[in-house]
């Protein structure tokens, strides 16, 4: 399988392929979160949940189970 | 409706772009707060002097990301706009932007603009432009976008005047619309929409398709017609997700010729601090210790403020007594209404500093990254990490905390916060606990350090919260709701606190509470004082009961009018009630006196201390009994002669105030906040049973 927004690593960035329709919340693509843009993984909570992410100039916290509906290719 | 000289200005920008900086800067104190019980706060507005001939009447909407709402804060923007009979539809509408995250404010801006409005872009923290390392070419942009742009620093009051001026012309700006979803979406589909509502700009009528669930004030004309329309949902979706990233790649066009940021300039504190702040073991502990510091400072401070206010009223209390003609309107005032007064006073200093804090909190930044530390543990529990604000804020008082549930997006979190919020320990348990460990806990040392009667405030604090989050996950396996989560929350930039901001926010908060709750307080304590000067045949006679009843010639004056005043409150309307329901609370070792401060705390909790006084006070006929406290303590048990608060009884009442639902306010915000009876009977019922059953038990066991 492809990489998701919740395979990166803390530093980490990938560029935002596409994903499920139904599974993001309307409100986080209206913060910014497109296919295209570039991802950054800046922190992981304790328990592995939430992510702390940097997309489209826009500081975010995502739960992982939405991050996981987010396919991206990481940049190296 | 709304007059014709006055303007009427929404307020509308992402949160954390210094939009409530803005609003206090142009309305200052001139600001009308919603109530509560009954009545929204659901829209901030104040009134600002534009020009000479001008003033305007300005609406600080809820921040949002978008017109399309995902929390019940963000409907009141759409139904704002949306709503041409709402009275504060505005005339213009100032959308405040933030030259760090201006893509995405523009999002924003487009919307509005397309709704057709007369609108300004007002980009914030100009100031910091220089040392962000950020360059705007606002004339171009200005072209770009149609629309008059003004630079401000709302904290520094630079550029205010200027929007003013701005303002005046309002009738002349562009209302053309940016975005030309049609033709980039589905001319087709668009054009048919356009031919259906010819009365409306086509953003609004694509609204009104895609919201109709949220926009609660439709005609049912204008229902039927829209239902009728009967788009398809997948469609609807799809043309959403379409019609945003339209919106990105027009603003980032524009951007490209606008906009420049010099990456290097970017700084990193952020960062610095993220990894401090959110890091998985300093995290919990810097989150731990500014909990402590909240709670000491609720106690020290508020301490002295609330004793001098204590003893104010008591002696105003007394000279009102003194200096006015004795008479049945003295008393009301003297033994009614300022006692009453008193009473919703006595909490200013506890509820300001709570929100001191978390109005602090909040400006820094910080409360987010709470929010964000916080989440997956509550999540354990069917809570959000949001619903911290809400569980902190209930330690002050339940009704604003509810209202703070507002922002978690996720109906079944959402409620569950809101049904357990009320076991926290709020203010009013505070002066009940106060007086019930004073008479019961004794004033000692153990191991040398411990007060034990603080110990024993400590541990009411953590059994609320056990008992908020026990109930929780019990609510989190009964409750069959499905969602899906829509956790999405924006990390802001740290900032230093605005003094002002902090001022208003907690001026703001008081008052709520004081005209709201207060109201409450103050009526019912009135009521009770009526009641329990007051009653039928037996109280009118009390003097000729009493002296059939026993051979009075031998007995001095004072014992004599003391027996008639005691048999005066007993035969009262409020002792009757006492009595009646004094079966049903002697298992918990209750008389019906007990039994009355109970009835009236069901109103308010914090009425119980006033309610025993006020029946002390008028079994002592005026006479000096010293503080409540002394007055209790003497409190004999006429039947074992034993003292009435001995620590079996202590206890009980100490655990029955822990659990139980007594305050109307928060039933009612509960009833508003969930649109439903269901909930707060539910609350009524199950947090009562639980105090009742757990009251019993205590009582039997220390027995």
């Amino acid at each position: 399988m492809g990489d998701t927004i919740a395979s990166l690593l803390i530093g980490e960035i990938g560029i935002i392929q596409d994903f499920c329709l139904d599974a993001i919340p309307l409100n986080l693509l209206e913060m910014g979160c497109l296919p295209g843009k570039e991802v950054r993984l800046l922190q992981i909570a304790p328990f592995k949940d939430p992510l702390y992410i940097k997309v489209n100039g826009s500081h975010l916290a995502i739960r992982i189970e939405t991050a996981k509906q987010i396919n991206i290719t990481k940049l190296r | 409706m709304k007059s014709n000289s006055l303007l009427n200005i929404a307020l509308v920008g992402n949160p954390n772009t210094g939009k409530t900086s803005l609003f206090n800067q142009l309305t200052g104190l001139n600001q009308k707060v919603g109530n509560y019980p009954g009545i929204t706060v659901d829209k901030k507005q104040g009134k600002c002097k534009i020009s000479e001939h001008l003033t305007a009447e300005i609406t600080d909407l809820p921040g949002t990301y978008s017109i399309n709402p995902t929390t019940l804060d963000e409907t009141i923007v759409l139904e704002t706009l949306l709503d041409e009979n709402n009275n504060s539809f505005p005339d213009l509408v100032i959308v405040v932007a933030e030259v760090e995250n201006l893509k995405r404010n523009l999002f924003l801006f487009s919307q509005i603009k397309d709704l057709q409005f007369p609108s300004i872009l007002v980009i914030n923290m100009s100031d910091q432009m220089i040392r962000k390392g950020i360059t705007i070419d606002i004339e171009a942009l200005k072209r770009e976008l149609k629309s008059e742009i003004i630079l401000i620093s709302a904290r520094k009051n630079l550029g205010i005047d200027a929007l003013k001026r701005e303002i005046e012309n309002y009738e002349n700006w562009n209302t053309e619309p940016i975005a030309n979803i049609s033709e980039k979406i589905d001319t087709v589909f668009f054009d048919t929409i356009k031919t259906t509502f010819p009365e409306f700009s086509l953003y609004k009528s694509w609204l009104l398709i895609t919201q109709q669930k949220n926009c609660g004030f439709l005609s049912s004309e204008l229902h039927h017609k829209i239902t009728a329309f009967n788009p398809d949902s997948e469609k609807i979706k799809k043309y959403q997700h379409k019609e945003t990233i339209y919106r990105y790649q027009i603003i980032n066009e524009i951007l490209k010729k606008t906009y420049s940021v010099d990456k290097n300039e970017a700084s990193d504190l952020r960062s610095k601090l993220d990894r401090i702040l959110t890091h998985r073991i300093y995290g919990y502990f810097i989150f731990f210790g500014v909990l402590m510091l909240i709670f000491q400072s609720i106690f020290e401070w508020a301490s002295l403020p609330m004793d001098l206010i204590d003893g104010f009223f008591a002696n105003l209390s007394e000279l009102a007594k003194t200096n006015l003609p004795n008479g049945a309107f003295t008393n009301l005032i003297a033994e009614g209404i300022i006692p009453g007064i008193g009473g919703v006073v006595i909490f200013i200093p506890q509820i300001a500093i709570l929100f001191l804090f978390i109005a602090t909190l909040e400006e820094t930044g910080y409360m987010s990254r709470v929010v964000f530390l916080m989440d997956k543990i509550m999540r354990k529990f069917g809570m959000s990490g949001k619903s911290i604000i809400p569980l902190i804020s209930g330690t002050a008082c339940a009704i604003p905390a509810i209202m703070a549930s507002r922002n978690i997006s996720d109906w079944k979190e959402r409620l569950i916060t809101i049904l357990v919020v009320p076991f926290t320990t709020c203010s009013a348990r505070l002066p009940v606990y106060a007086i019930l460990i004073a008479l019961i806990i004794p004033d000692e040392r153990v191991f040398g350090i411990f007060n034990l009667q603080g110990l024993t405030l400590m541990g009411l604090y953590l059994l609320g919260f056990t008992a908020a989050i026990s109930s929780a996950i019990l609510l989190h396996n009964v409750l069959n709701i499905k969602t899906k989560s829509l956790f999405v929350i924006e990390m802001p930039n740290y900032k230093l606190p605005s003094f002002k901001n902090v001022f208003y926010e907690v001026v703001e908060k008081t008052k709520a509470f004081v005209f709201g709750a207060g109201k409450i307080i103050l009526a019912l304590s009135i009521v009770l004082w009526f009641l329990a000067s007051n009653g039928p045949e037996k109280f009118k006679n009390a003097a000729e009961f009493v002296n059939t009843q026993e051979s009075t010639n031998n007995l001095p004056d004072d014992v004599l009018n003391k027996k008639i005043a005691s048999y005066k409150l007993e035969h009262s309307y409020i002792g009757t009630m006492g009595k009646i329901i004094e079966p049903v609370i002697k298992p918990m070792g209750y008389d019906w006196k007990i039994g009355i401060a109970l009835i009236s705390s069901f109103a308010a909790r914090e009425v119980f201390i006033g309610a025993l006084a006020t029946i002390y006070n008028v079994e002592s006929e005026g006479e000096d009994v010293g503080t409540i406290k002394e007055r209790m303590a003497a409190e004999v048990d006429p039947r074992t002669g034993e003292k009435r608060f001995n620590f079996a009884t202590g206890m009980s009442l100490l655990l029955f105030y822990a659990f139980a639902m007594q305050c109307i306010g928060t039933l009612a915000i509960v009833k508003r906040e969930t649109k439903s009876w269901k909930w707060p009977i539910l609350q009524l019922t199950g947090m009562g049973a639980l105090a009742y059953i757990v009251a019993v038990i205590t009582f039997n066991i220390l027995s």
